[in-house]
């Protein structure tokens, strides 16, 4: 057990090595194979593990060595199995593998092939380290180097300034939510003497319910969360990182790393039990999230844009669904999420391939017969994302909106437009991409083909995933809950008081009521679809050209204009700081500076006409100076 | 001993005082005034001396021999020093044809 856990850890770390050193002089087949299998082994090994597991198991800790001690806080470098990091490893080695595989043909004519993928085992090297970490430290690690990897691979293409800027924007922003985890952690530490996730979940008694403390903690957490999930007001990074090559756009940017914010929750359950204040601020802010983003993606035009605004908006309903204290239903959502999205993302790779490296939808159309598999399988995620009925997403989304509905009506109002949006940009972009004429270059047209085996199994795989992920965790009014696997088996990862508040959350919904809620969603759907459809392929109405946009349309495409007040507010300030930073180093201390230096010159220059060589001179002084000294001395008596 | 502290107590110390001032303030004028190097030496052996006068007079009024120890040491380093001075000036001599110290200002600054 102690061997498969570090090997599931440092199998990707020795790929790294690897390729990192002597990748350059090994052929690329070689080097991709490398990297795709190491995370595979990986991946097998994690699925043996959860096979030696069940939703009673007690997590298992491997200790690898004690780190170091301080005061009275004992830091281990240890791992932590359970069932919750168990579920991420599957999730980022299994889909990990996939876009390794994905990535071996999508990058196949780069220079940088050897670096990307010892970038990409780095980054599944730290993602692991994040989620098995069995204290915050630990994570705070893994937290970090997903961090660095996220800013090599947005700023892969460094040659280009806007990506290397998108890299810069990604980087700092985190920062921010960064120092929110570790504030959180110090106050952590400060506060149980513990940083283990058990030892500091045994501890949280000494808490009394939303305490300043306790809310100062979750708070800290959860800005953290905020920077690294992509949520109001730290989001805007998420989008511009889409410069990165896509594979990284899916593995990173969608399925694994923006959810390690969920992670941190749900890993902390036991805090934010004991803190409602923040989880209505969770809740807040997932809603304000989701419904902006949806907004934004509306009018986007770049194919990934527009799947990038969609993750914000997921991440939002993720959130929804922690602020309402359904961690087991964020949990379900991130799971679908990452098949359906990661499916999106490498088919929309797939598209940019096809298209010569085109990624304005308003110059693709007609893709379906020309790049049959890719059509298939991304029609199954566009359904899936959108609700189509059984399909992996709309049954995790249903349980979103079923526990949000729990706490309020209107909450289930908001996520049930947001929703209606979500299938309207979906059916926009998918019917701009694959129906109607090609409206492309005669060039591009020519070029057009349908991706290798190696770039179209990973999405064959993923479409099974979407149109079967949900079925693990079905609405409990099917078969009284027997067949809700995953609320089952991440039961022991949460505390009592969780799963207590989950339960009696859902509790307050009636079967009737969920059906209801679950028609409406279902109907909801099927209209958008009709009306997309109708928009977009009967009445070939096409994208405009951005500046024709008017109102609501322009608002969505300028994206509320969000970045140029960020523009104006932060970085315009901290540019004026900078420039007054260099006056006051220019004008001031540069001077000063100056003036000493220069002092000694001229005082050296002015003293030099003393000292001719001439010995006669000395001793004049000297003894002029003698004298003087002498009469003043007899003066002064 | 005693009988030449006798004796040399009948004079009186401003004597001995004014004449070591009187051979100081020369040597002075003399380092100040001439060019010639070998003379500038020999007015530093004069200022050294007068106080060598004045010690060895202090000595004698105070009857202990602290003073004259002194005049000693003063008598031993100022031969090393003429020693060196002497071997410099002839150095000088020998580069160039003079011991004129006017003409040695190669030190300034």
């Amino acid at each position: 057990m102690e061997n498969l856990v570090y090997a599931i850890i440092l199998l990707p770390l020795a790929g790294f090595l690897i390729n990192g050193l002597f990748g350059k002089n090994l052929p690329k087949i070689f080097v991709g194979s490398l990297a795709t299998l190491v995370v595979f082994a990986s991946f097998c090994i994690g699925v043996y593990l959860f096979c030696q597991f069940d939703s009673d198991s007690q997590p298992v800790i491997v200790k690898a060595f004690e780190w170091f001690r301080i005061g009275g806080v004992q830091i281990n470098f240890g791992f932590q199995i359970d069932q919750l990091s168990l579920m991420m490893i599957m999730i980022i080695t299994g889909i990990g593998s996939l876009i390794h595989l994905y990535s071996i043909g999508y990058m196949s004519h780069d220079k940088g092939f050897y670096k990307f993928f010892t970038y990409l085992n780095l980054f599944i090297f730290s993602m692991l380290l994040l989620v098995m970490g069995s204290n915050y430290l630990i994570l705070f690690i893994g937290w970090e180097g997903v961090g660095v990897c996220s800013y090599l691979l947005i700023g892969f293409w460094f040659q280009n300034w806007e990506y290397g800027k998108a890299a810069r924007k990604a980087f700092i922003m985190n920062r921010i939510g960064d120092l929110g985890l570790l504030i959180g952690i110090f106050i952590i530490a400060q506060q149980t003497n513990a940083l283990d996730y058990l030892s500091v979940a045994n501890n949280t008694s000494k808490f009394s319910v939303d305490s300043p403390v306790i809310i100062f903690i979750t708070a800290s957490l959860f800005i953290g969360a905020v920077g690294k999930s992509a949520q109001v007001p730290l989001y805007t990074w998420l989008p511009d990182a889409m410069a990165g090559p896509t594979p990284v756009s899916a593995l990173i940017h969608a399925a694994t790393m923006v959810t390690a914010g969920i992670y941190l929750v749900v890993r902390s359950n036991f805090l934010y039990t004991l803190a409602p204040t923040v989880q209505s601020g969770i809740l807040l802010i997932g809603l304000l999230t989701a419904a902006l983003a949806a907004f934004y993606a509306l009018r986007q035009n770049d194919i990934k844009k527009v799947l990038a605004y969609s993750t914000v908006s997921q991440l939002g309903f993720m959130f929804v669904a922690l602020g309402v204290g359904a961690y087991t239903t964020a949990m379900f959502h991130l799971m679908t999420h990452a098949f359906f999205k990661a499916l999106l993302f490498l088919g929309s790779g797939s598209v940019i391939h096809a298209m010569s490296g085109e990624q304005d939808m308003r110059f693709m159309g007609g893709l379906k017969k020309k790049i049959p598999i890719t059509h298939i399988t991304f029609l199954i995620g566009t359904l899936a994302i959108s609700g189509f009925p059984l399909l992996s997403g709309m049954i995790s989304k249903d349980e979103i909106l079923v526990s949000a509905f729990a706490k309020s009506p209107a909450y289930w109002g908001i996520l049930f437009v947001i929703a209606a949006l979500t299938a309207t940009y979906m059916f926009r972009l998918y019917y701009l991409t694959f129906h109607g004429e090609f409206r492309g270059t005669e060039e591009q047209k020519h070029h057009l083909h349908e991706s290798p085996l190696n770039m179209t199994l990973p999405l064959m795989v993923l479409a099974v995933l979407s149109i079967v992920g949900g079925f693990i965790n079905l609405p409990h009014f099917i078969g009284h809950g027997h067949y809700a696997k995953l609320t089952e088996w991440l039961k022991p990862v949460l505390t009592d008081e969780s799963f207590g508040q989950m339960e009696a959350n859902i509790a307050g919904v009636s079967f009737n009521t969920e059906m209801i809620l679950l028609g409406a969603t279902v109907l909801m759907f099927f209209a958008v679809w009709f009306i997309v459809k109708n928009i977009y392929v009967n009445k070939k109405k096409l994208a405009l050209p951005e500046n024709q946009y008017t109102g609501w349309e322009k608002l969505s495409a300028r994206k509320l204009y969000i970045d140029e007040i960020y523009n104006v507010l932060f970085v315009k300030t901290v540019e004026g700081l900078g420039r007054a930073g260099k006056m006051f180093d220019k004008d001031i201390l540069d001077p000063a500076v100056d003036f000493v230096g220069e002092g000694a010159e001229d005082s050296g220059r002015a003293m030099k006409r003393f000292q001719n060589g001439n010995v006669e001179n000395y001793v004049l002084i000297m003894s002029l100076a003698v004298g003087i000294i002498l009469i003043v001395n007899f003066l002064l008596q | 001993m005693d009988s030449t502290n006798t004796f040399i107590q009948t004079i009186p110390l401003e004597y001995f005082i004014i004449l070591s001032s009187v051979l100081f303030c020369l040597g002075v004028l003399g380092v100040l005034l001439r060019k010639n190097a070998i003379i500038i030496l020999g007015c530093v052996e004069l200022m050294l001396n007068s106080v060598n006068l004045l010690l060895a007079a202090f000595s004698a009024y105070k009857g202990n021999g602290d003073g004259q120890i002194l005049v000693f040491f003063i008598m031993v380093v100022a031969a090393a020093e003429v020693a060196v001075g002497l071997a410099i000036i002839s150095m000088m001599y020998r580069n160039t044809r003079s011991v004129d110290v006017s003409i040695f200002n190669k030190l300034r600054g």
